[in-house]
């Protein structure tokens, strides 16, 4: 009150003058309590927009990456390029590698312009070619080995469109930048636009961003969060699986059994202080017991779910212990009361009890599970997988990735493709997390009771 | 997967010894349960126990002792002349366990027979080769007692994982009979059931303390390690970061700090000053309406993982920064920057900072306000000279808990920060901190041997160091304060 008493020597308005009209200090005191709350409002504000800025910066981004653009041509499967003997034989048929599948994918091509009446200055037949992904070649053999009948006949095929082309269509190569690129030229965007009016190149929805595995860095139109998201879901299974007994069982011991002493006592801060621990040091204790000591395999959703088991369980332990806790006395002791041991009282009534509460915790905890990526950069996850791991419990032992890690991965990438894919991404994790604690909330609204 | 196997079978055990011990508990009762000391469910609940426990206990600590025997054993048959020059004996034993692994695959799938598998020669056939053929890359041509090496070890690991299989199963059977031997009417099987559960909930809960002791155990280990390579002097007093891997390289710690502070401090100098009113407008002055829109709204925050923030300053503050101010006032070319990962990470730290404030806050008591505003102060000067007083000590804790949090953060300032460790004072250039660091001599090609690599864990353990006495001071000041008005 310094400031108030230094106030009281006012020789402006000392004693007279009309209530009604406020002083100079009350104006000042009011001028600065209007000050001190805008300043509240734009903190409040601030918050929120960097809220709207992260969002929209990130759907800006990624959005479309689930659009992805497509060609469609119509490719003669020639015997005699792809089946010398005529016996259809697989081990034969094996024997052609993608490269004898690129003349048909460059006849295909060349028919298509050719039937839609384009003529183009300066387009040399490779680059005509390489309006496709570079997958292309793999996905016809794929399909010619699937069913060897099929050669000879005619089939129209769906590609994946060559990045700097799906760029171009998605604003992000324009004909002064493909000028300087060496990986695509002007003409090709020019047959791209073409192609497009002629309906042979369109845009749609990709299925295959979500469920194809990476792909390898020149070609970021056929890379996909396949195996990441097996990968986030298989460690996900490990962590229920390990942390809600365990923790439910340790926050059980020491809300409703524990005796007070040094040992309790011990635990506590412990599981306090695990709670606070930089997540890279979980990564660090992964690294050293289970892949140095234990001998797990690197980059396994088994080593990934271990590590994020015991950085979640402190999660799950804390409001597990709440949900118990808020259980009222009164319950146990009727329990007690009509001939229940305390272990009966427990696990009958306490537990069913708290169930909701613990479930909420548990949902929040594998939520921040799922978004964890420091630790897991460490045990190797951030390897280039391309295989879909087999079904569980071997398949915990296949190497994998996981979301986060794939969106880190991403970014380490050259092409500018892979930076809208990791935004993508991102929004699918985001999905995720938002629907978890949706049913968070949901659970804890509908089942929550209060005593 | 034959562990798979065991464990089920173990368990099928167990639920034979489930219905075999209810129902002779049942029959020695003459089939009238109330004859019975406890209900007929817990005489099954005690043989199932009796026979899946010490079997399950048995076949882990068999599975985590067997390597390191056969190890041990295996090792001890390599001659001195089979490890190369620049080699070392974990090198050899790793070649040893591939070359296993490859006979074993070869025999799974059919291009070897188990007796050719156990007496293959290395001079003979071209072993590289067909284990090539089967996709097990070995570095260089087998040699002969590598391989000898290797067929003792498939052998040792098959009598082993027979006789644990053995043993394990043994032992659930002898569980079953002794729990079925025992369930008679006047046994107290609910007592025995309890003691058992009431272990394994105490187990259960200090596992928190065996992961800390694994925490600072391996990093330990590790660090002594690093310490008998590299002079500790350099380390903590080393101005240079400059990891070489031929030798020779300068690790001080210094700079990583210096970034690691530099970050946390603008973190702080952003969140702190956002975090604190939000939480005071937040608690004093926000309508109903408002609270239930922007309480939420800035928790979502907090609840968005740190990838996201990572990839928020790569793509959208790191460019946006050194377009509209790096570069116009001339300090620096890098979109990865000290300011950008501390403008983020402090973006990430306003919700702990404002959510632990607001509780804080409330906590003070009305009586307290209602004494400033009936002498006639405004809101706000209550708030400055009453309410944030009162609350200092905790909100002081909030801060120290954010600290502790930017210091540990990795994401943001992989990806927002660089790789480059110096000290400078100007924001807008590239810095790098201890996480980062961590994270770059960990993933990749790692040495364990080299003091490259081991310097991360003297790194985790310097990090978990300065965290942890963060949090305790923090929670020691909460706590504290808590107590005050309760």
């Amino acid at each position: 009150m310094s400031d108030l008493s230094a106030q009281t020597g006012d020789r402006d308005n000392p004693h007279g003058g009309s209530l009604l009209t406020p002083s100079k200090l009350t104006r000042r005191r009011n001028a600065a309590e209007a000050r001190f709350r805008a300043y509240g409002l734009i903190a409040v504000c601030a918050g929120l927009l960097a809220l709207a800025l992260l969002l929209t910066s990130i759907l800006g981004n990624g959005l479309s990456a689930f659009q992805q653009t497509f060609i469609t041509l119509d490719v003669e499967l020639v015997e005699a390029k792809l089946d010398k003997t005529g016996n259809r034989d697989l081990e034969d048929l094996k024997k052609v590698s993608t490269f004898g599948y690129a003349p048909l994918l460059k006849a295909a091509i060349q028919k298509a312009i050719a039937e839609n009446g384009i003529a183009i200055d300066g387009l040399t037949d490779k680059d005509a070619t390489a309006l496709v992904s570079k997958d292309a070649p793999a996905q016809m053999r794929d399909f010619v080995l699937a069913d060897p009948q099929v050669i000879g006949r005619t089939v129209p095929f769906t590609f994946l469109a060559n990045g700097r082309i799906d760029g171009y269509f998605k604003d992000r190569v324009s004909m002064d930048s493909a000028e300087l690129d060496s990986n695509v030229s002007p003409q090709q965007l020019m047959l791209a636009d073409a192609l497009r009016e002629a309906g042979v190149v369109e845009i749609r929805f990709n299925w295959g961003f979500i469920t194809r595995p990476d792909a390898s860095e020149n070609r970021p139109e056929a890379a996909g969060l396949g195996v990441a998201i097996l990968g986030s879901l298989y460690m996900m299974i490990v962590v229920l699986l390990l942390a809600l007994p365990i923790g439910v069982a340790a926050s059980i011991y020491l809300e409703e059994f524990a005796p007070r002493n040094r040992w309790t006592d011990l635990i506590e801060v412990n599981i306090s202080n695990l709670a606070a621990v930089p997540s890279i040091v979980f990564g660090i204790l992964g690294l050293a017991i289970f892949i140095n000591f234990a001998g797990l395999p690197q980059s396994a959703p088994i080593v990934g779910g271990l590590v994020l088991s015991l950085m979640t369980l402190p999660r799950i332990i804390i409001p597990a212990r709440a949900a118990l806790g808020a259980v009222p006395p009164s319950i146990r002791d009727a329990a007690l009361g009509v001939g229940a041991s305390k272990m009966q009282s427990v696990f009958h009534h306490v537990l069913p009890l708290a169930t909701p509460g613990i479930l909420t915790g548990l949902i929040i905890g594998l939520g921040q599970a799922l978004g964890e990526t420091a630790p897991l950069l460490l045990i190797g996850m951030v390897a280039f997988v391309r295989e879909y791991p087999d079904a569980p419990p071997e398949g915990f032992f296949d190497p994998a990735s996981a979301l986060p890690v794939q969106v880190y991965n991403w970014t380490q990438r050259a092409d500018p493709a892979f930076v809208e894919r990791a935004s993508g991404a991102i929004i699918v994790l985001l999905i995720f997390l938002v629907f978890m604690n949706a049913v968070a909330i949901l659970l804890r609204r509908r089942f929550e009771r209060r005593w | 997967m034959p562990v798979l196997w065991i464990i089920l079978c173990a368990l099928a055990i167990g639920a034979v010894g489930y219905v075999a011990g209810r129902a002779r508990a049942m029959a020695s009762a003459g089939g009238d349960a109330r004859t019975l000391h406890s209900l007929p469910s817990y005489y099954g609940f005690h043989v199932l126990l009796a026979a899946v426990v010490p079997s399950l206990i048995v076949l882990i600590a068999w599975l985590l002792i067997q390597p390191m025997v056969i190890e041990n054993r295996v090792s001890s048959m390599i001659p001195e002349t089979a490890i190369a020059d620049g080699s070392s004996l974990g090198l050899v034993m790793a070649d040893v366990r591939r070359v296993a692994e490859g006979l074993d695959l070869a025999v799974a799938q059919g291009g070897m027979s188990a007796d050719e598998a156990r007496n293959v020669q290395a001079g003979v056939s071209d072993l590289r080769g067909r284990l090539g053929e089967i996709g097990i890359a070995l570095g260089s041509d087998v040699q002969p007692e590598i391989l000898r090496a290797a067929q003792v070890y498939r052998l040792m690991t098959a009598k082993s994982r027979l006789a644990m299989t053995i043993a394990v199963l043994l032992l659930a059977g002898a569980g079953l009979a002794y729990g079925v031997a025992r369930s008679k009417a006047d046994f107290r099987a609910r007592n025995v059931v309890e003691r058992v559960i009431k272990a394994l909930l105490i187990l259960a809960s200090t596992i928190a303390i065996l992961t800390t002791v694994g925490i600072v155990m391996s990093m330990l280990l590790e660090t002594r390690n690093f310490f008998s390579q590299h002079s500790a002097l350099d380390y903590f007093f080393g101005t240079t970061w400059s990891p070489n891997f031929r030798g020779g390289s300068e690790l001080g710690i210094l700079p990583l700090l210096w970034g690691t502070l530099y970050i946390s401090l603008i973190a702080l100098l952003v969140a702190v000053p956002i975090g604190l009113f939000a939480a005071i407008y937040m608690s004093e002055y926000a309508g109903r309406k408002m609270r239930a829109f922007a309480k939420p709204a800035i928790e979502v925050l907090a609840g968005i993982p740190t990838i996201v923030y990572g990839l928020f300053a790569l793509m959208t503050v790191g460019p946006a920064l050194r377009d509209y101010f790096a570069q116009p006032m001339g300090f620096g070319e890098s979109s990865a920057s000290v300011a950008t990962a501390g403008l983020v990470m402090g973006i990430m730290l306003i919700p702990f900072v404002s959510s632990l404030s607001d509780d804080i806050i409330n906590a003070v008591p009305q009586a307290m306000r209602d004494g400033s505003l009936g002498l006639g102060a405004t809101k706000s000067e209550t708030i400055k000279q009453v309410v944030v007083p009162a609350a200092l000590p905790g909100i002081v804790g909030a801060i120290l808990l954010a600290a502790s949090r930017a210091i540990g953060e990795t994401m943001i300032v992989v990806l927002g920060a660089g790789a480059a460790a110096r000290m400078s004072l100007n924001p807008f250039e590239a810095m790098t901190t201890v996480t980062v660091k961590i994270v770059s001599q960990l993933t990749g090609d790692t040495d364990f041997a080299s003091p490259e690599t081991l310097v991360a864990f003297a790194l985790g353990l310097t990090l978990f160091v300065i965290t942890l006495g963060l949090n305790v001071l923090a929670l020691y000041i909460v706590r504290k304060y808590r107590e005050q008005y309760e």
